[in-house]
């Protein structure tokens, strides 16, 4: 194993986000991590994680992820609705003598419960999803999962990464697909973000989407091309036309998409994919260098 | 009986609005008295529960109808909570679809959809 760690990266996050679902995200962050060890690897595609599946990791840890919604007691509330006229996302309505309590519009915010002239509402727990810790090898793996019917699985992301932040090694996140609300917050710790995208007009629309969000988020960054094929490349194309840098090429190839729909990893299964994973994991690791080093 | 319409502009041959919970205004109309009367709607500009709130204003005028082309799945929860009847409105003006409905021509809304949630709706 090369000496990619030192002392500073121990415990640096790498996020790894990407405007589309498919583009090889998962790809990208389990054999990075697989190769980086001791490393971290954190799945936040809340809603369908599939990173587990390759890491297969043992000692289990499970613990719930609950948010705050609001519960009213009715022999106390008088129907004066300041928490109906305040809530600033419409949770509440009063109708008939009656609170109602919309939990999935509900921000548990808590003002309502605060502005209650009557005490009549207190916070109660709501589960909305499970974390699972383990380990695989020298990668410690943290899956988040949100229950099926839940509104947002942002509660999950801060959870889950707050339970790695005491990491003290490379931190691998993979993000769920898109740019919006969620992958912000899988975003919002990361020392660098790693952009994947593929070599067609809708890959270079989307990594366009996720350029902007870095960028409002002023992350430093590096592209990724997968499925990389000789001519036309759009998404090569957008990132020459507008100064993007692009830190390596992962070819298409059936052997590699063989390998990871059947849930191998890559690098623990060929020379050729560990050589290719090495080089783009020292690429990323020096970029990530150079961007953090500070200016003086 | 007070009926209530979403509905695009506050004038009398107004077109009913294609959302409910985002109407720019409320028409009602007491059967009792053939008043009319037009209610700004605060919910069209929030960012959510938007059907929420509308349903509240219906519910604070004293409604016993709504006649409206859609209407979500939570702001449903209120009306019905509020004994309040939906019916189906057809494209056209407010004052035909009131009209309709006094020739007892409507039928009941029953495809109360899942809300939309910031992905836009048909």
């Amino acid at each position: 194993m090369q000496d990619f760690m030192a002392t500073e990266e121990n415990s640096m996050k790498i996020a790894v986000l990407s405007g589309k679902g498919g583009t090889g995200k998962t790809l990208l962050a389990v054999n990075l991590a697989a190769l980086a060890q001791p490393a971290v690897y954190v799945d936040c595609d809340v809603e369908e994680p599939n990173g587990h599946l390759y890491f297969r990791p043992k000692h289990i840890v499970q613990k719930p992820v609950c948010i705050k919604i609001p519960q009213v007691n009715p022999t106390l509330c008088n129907g004066c609705r300041k928490c109906v006229e305040h809530c600033a996302f419409n949770a509440l309505a009063y109708v008939k003598d009656n609170l109602l309590i919309f939990d999935d519009i509900c921000h548990s915010c808590g003002l309502c419960s605060l502005l209650c002239p009557q005490k009549a509402l207190s916070e109660i727990d709501k589960e909305i999803g499970i974390i699972q810790s383990g380990r695989a090898d020298d990668v410690c793996i943290h899956t988040g999962i949100l229950h099926i019917g839940q509104a947002t699985g942002i509660p999950i992301i801060q959870n889950l990464l707050l339970e790695a932040s005491s990491a003290d090694a490379l931190t691998v996140i993979d993000c769920p697909p898109g740019s919006a609300c969620i992958v912000m917050e899988s975003i919002k710790d990361a020392d660098f973000c790693l952009l994947v995208t593929e070599p067609t007009l809708f890959g270079a629309h989307n990594l366009s989407m996720v350029h902007d969000l870095v960028t409002l988020f002023n992350k430093p960054f590096g592209v990724i091309i997968n499925k990389s094929i000789p001519g036309a490349n759009p998404a090569e194309t957008f990132c020459k036309e507008n100064n993007l840098p692009v830190l390596g090429k992962i070819p298409y190839d059936k052997h590699l998409s063989i390998l990871h729909s059947n849930g191998e990893i890559a690098v623990k299964h060929s020379e050729t994919y560990r050589a290719l994973f090495s080089s783009l994991l020292d690429a990323v690791i020096k970029e990530v260098r150079h961007e953090t080093a500070p200016h003086s | 009986m007070k009926i209530a319409v979403p509905v695009d502009e506050n004038t009398q041959n107004t077109n009913v609005c294609v959302s409910f919970g985002r109407a720019p205004y409320f028409l009602f109309f007491d059967t009792k008295t053939k008043q009319t009367y037009f209610v700004h709607n605060s919910a069209a500009s929030s960012t959510g529960g938007a059907g929420i709130q509308a349903a509240q204003i219906i519910v604070d005028n004293g409604v016993d109808v709504l006649l409206t082309p859609r209407c979500g799945e939570q702001a449903a929860d209120v009306l019905i909570a509020a004994d309040i009847a939906l019916y189906k409105t057809f494209s056209g003006s407010a004052q035909d679809n009131l009209d309709a409905f006094a020739a007892d021509k409507f039928s009941e809304l029953d495809d109360i959809h899942a809300g939309f949630h910031g992905h836009g709706g048909k």
